[in-house]
């Protein structure tokens, strides 16, 4: 089919952006261009681990991020000149294979779970486990996230428990949401993680706000935004990243360039050579990054980190990965996509089969670790599953401060009613 | 008169009829005088001095003193770190305002007319109006989004809807609607102290208005409560209710019925969400009559919402139907002689309070 033949080649052109030494095949730091991917190691279809990598340490070193604003500053630093390998530790690796292996897996389950019927929704982030949990791992519990709606990964990161997200996938009485958002929806003031909005790219200028609040306080801690290709061309990108430019705000704007929004292919979304660009149309240093290659993203968001919080300033950090998911479980991809093209992202750019590849040659992990975190999972869903849902007092809280006279006396109306009649009123509903 | 007859609906009983008296708050003796500008600039300025996490921002609000020289004076007195001027993006700086305001500051969003919070409204109900329900509790929003509301002279459609039944319909937020300088200090301090985002909607031909203030009200910890209306004027006759510009039409309307031997009561509404319901119907209870009056547009307005709420808690007192005046059901034209047509004016004001008191054959019995 024609339309069909147009997808696949606008997909693949995105593919061969990893292949091929392309225009926007290339890592591009500073005002250096590296080929993403070392033709000359041909065997480009089988997964690397770090070895490959190796050749091209020069990619992960952060050397430079330069703005072009005409007219205004172009300045350029260095950053250290750190070796990965001293970047990230054995304790910090192995937690961040866990994670990436404990995300991929709860995803997994979830995911089953919503087609069996036991929830109504879900979304994965396969493909882009590298992006959530490096993202976390690079930085600080004080960093506020302001999430897109597929970096759940975060969440774990910073401690939000399997029972926690059982309990707000399937809204029972322990949510800490109480029910309220669907699934994927999560929220935790605690670990510093904004309640996810569905309207895409809102959460861009209101992190230019929280990043100006920052400033105004003084803090040692930035905004971390998340958006996707899609998300890009929403009027409130524009506004949020001109906006943070301007006020100077501590922002790290993270584009998760997966090559899909829904059906739309990053070919219909925008003619711009990526993301990148853009942010440096703002006056915002950027830098585009192999998301499926944890420990780049790993170095190029701490070294974003720090250039948010000691020059005060935004910063946008494109990632590139391919969405191997559906995009959520209302989507069948296989529909707009052809499978040999999941599957080989699938199985050939992998990037958890990656991380392992280099854990497991430093000796960190094993296969034991990997049978126990699955079964927890699966306890964690069972016991969600089996508890109550939220009592009917957290219909009537908290849409404002203070309850209001008229849901005060609905509530009471309710009550009285259900006093009258208790034989109609739903068992699974607790008072 | 019909007597009065208890009725019982759902174990809700009937709210007693509070004395009027005790809600006159009378203009005191004080003689001093003082525009709606200058209340809302006052207001604004002692708020900001009281609490360092309130701050301004909006297109002009700074170097300009404000497109209607609300906020004259503050970016000298607080600098631009707490007046910000903001490029031209009202979903840019509604969305700012509303993270600062997840972060724990206490944003003032100032919108050059609410006509161009249209393009920010996303921000406004499903950010600030649902994340307090939707975070469970988690994070609250303390915005206040402000600026002219309604028609003005001679600025067409684009510059002249009024939007207080569409922010009024969303639950989270509060809506509120000064008329007097003593509404706009009081619900102005009231909004910015309200941990809930609040929509405050002022209107330009207002801003020039002197009224007298009284000495309490001109006191920095002056406040008024949030879903109080005021009876700005006692009556037994027939209930008009009115908010923002059309309650000065309102008394004059009153004026007028009175040498007609018609004694008007008018509400001030003050605030929209929260409607004062018990207030208005304590009104309809004593007179049996109802008129509301307002600028927007007549289909699911405000006065629709007052009937309503009139039909189901006092309908055994009614002794007319109940009437709406509101805008004309057309995008403003710009044309003088058009506006004054598409606008509530006095005289209409008048002929419908007649035609509730029977003078004439009111309208619902005439079809």
């Amino acid at each position: 089919m024609a339309s069909w033949g147009r997808r696949s080649t606008a997909v693949a052109h995105h593919m061969r952006a990893f292949f091929t030494a392309n225009k926007t095949a290339q890592i591009r730091i500073g005002t250096r261009r590296y080929p993403f991917f070392n033709p000359a190691v041909s065997s480009a279809l089988v997964p690397r681990p770090w070895p490959s990598i190796i050749n091209m340490t020069s990619l992960f070193l952060v050397n430079r991020f330069t703005s072009s604003v005409a007219g205004s500053q172009a300045g350029s630093r260095h950053a250290d000149d750190d070796n990965d390998d001293n970047l990230v530790k054995k304790e910090l690796a192995v937690k961040m294979y866990s994670d990436m292996v404990t995300l991929q897996i709860m995803d997994t389950f979830f995911y089953e779970a919503q087609r069996q019927g036991r929830i109504s929704f879900y979304m994965t982030s396969s493909g882009e486990e590298a992006i959530n949990i490096s993202s976390a791992a690079a930085l600080g519990k004080d960093d506020i996230i302001m999430p897109q709606y597929r970096e759940h990964g975060i969440l774990l990161w910073r401690g939000f428990s399997l029972q926690e997200f059982a309990n707000q996938c399937f809204g029972n009485k322990d949510d800490v949401g109480k029910g309220r958002q669907m699934p994927i929806h999560y929220g935790s003031s605690k670990h510093n993680f904004i309640t996810v909005s569905s309207p895409i790219a809102t959460q861009l200028p209101q992190a230019a706000g929280v990043a100006y609040s920052l400033k105004m306080d003084k803090k040692d801690a930035c905004v971390v935004a998340f958006i996707g290709d899609g998300g890009t061309s929403q009027g409130d990108f524009h506004a949020g990243l001109n906006f943070a430019a301007v006020m100077e705000a501590p922002v790290i704007f993270v584009c998760r360039n997966n090559g899909w929004a829904i059906s739309t292919p990053i070919s219909e979304q925008f003619r711009s050579d990526g993301v990148a660009v853009k942010g440096q149309a703002y006056g915002i240093p950027s830098i585009r990054v192999d998301g499926t290659d944890a420990l780049a993203v790993y170095s190029a968001i701490r070294a974003a980190r720090n250039m948010a919080v000691n020059e005060q300033r935004p910063v946008l950090v494109e990632t590139l990965a391919y969405r191997v998911g559906h995009h959520s479980t209302s989507d069948d991809s296989t529909k707009y996509r052809s499978l040999d093209e999941i599957e080989q992202w699938k199985t050939d750019r992998d990037p958890v089969n990656r991380f392992r590849k280099w854990v497991e040659l430093n000796g960190w992990w094993s296969e034991r670790e990997e049978t126990e975190l699955r079964s927890n999972l699966m306890r964690a869903i069972q016991v969600a599953e089996g508890r109550r849902k939220p009592p009917l007092t957290e219909l009537f809280t908290d849409v404002y401060d203070l309850p209001p006279s008229n849901l005060v006396e609905q509530e009471k109306q309710l009550r009285e009613t259900i006093n009258k009649y208790p034989i109609d009123f739903p068992s699974d509903v607790s008072l | 008169m019909l007597g009065v007859v208890r009725q019982k609906m759902l174990g809700q009983s009937l709210p007693k009829i509070r004395p009027v008296v005790s809600v006159l708050r009378s203009y005191s003796s004080a003689a001093k005088q003082m525009t709606v500008r200058d209340a809302l600039n006052s207001a604004l300025d002692e708020e900001m001095s009281a609490d360092p996490k309130v701050f301004l921002m909006g297109e002009e609000v700074g170097e300009y003193q404000g497109a209607y020289k609300i906020s004259k004076g503050l970016l000298e007195k607080y600098g631009p770190e707490r007046v910000r001027d903001t490029p031209i993006t009202e979903a840019g700086f509604a969305g700012i305002g509303v993270g600062a305001a997840y972060y724990g500051l206490k944003p003032v969003v100032e919108f050059m007319t609410f006509n161009f919070s249209m393009q920010a409204i996303d921000h406004i109900i499903n950010s600030a109006a649902k994340s307090n329900y939707m975070s469970a509790g988690q994070m609250s929003v303390p915005i206040v989004f402000r600026g002219p509301n309604g028609a003005a002279a001679g600025v067409g459609a684009q510059h002249s809807q009024c939007y207080a039944a569409w922010y009024a319909s969303c639950p989270g937020l509060k809506v509120l609607t000064p008329y007097s300088s003593e509404d706009a200090r009081g619900l102005l301090k009231a909004a910015i102290r309200d941990p809930d985002p609040v929509v405050f909607l002022e209107n330009e031909l207002l801003y020039g208005e002197s009224f007298p203030v009284s000495d309490e009200v001109l006191d920095s910890s002056f406040c008024l409560p949030i879903g109080k209306a005021k009876i700005e004027r006692v009556g037994r006759d027939v209930t008009i209710t009115a908010f923002s510009r059309m309650v000065g039409h309102a008394l004059k309307a009153a004026e007028i019925l009175e040498k007609d031997g018609i004694d008007a009561e008018v509400i001030n509404l003050r605030s929209i969400r929260p409607l004062d319901r018990s207030t208005i119907n304590a009104s309809v209870r004593k007179t049996n009559r109802l008129i509301t009056v307002e600028e927007g547009f007549p289909q699911h307005g405000v006065g629709a919402e007052i009937c309503a709420s009139v039909v189901e808690e006092s309908f055994a007192y009614l002794d007319a139907p109940v009437e709406r005046i509101a805008g004309a059901d057309i995008p403003m034209p710009y044309a003088a002689n058009l506006e004054r047509i598409a606008v509530p004016q006095v005289e209409d004001i008048v002929r419908a309070a007649k035609r509730a008191c029977y003078r004439s054959v009111p309208l619902a019995a005439a079809a």
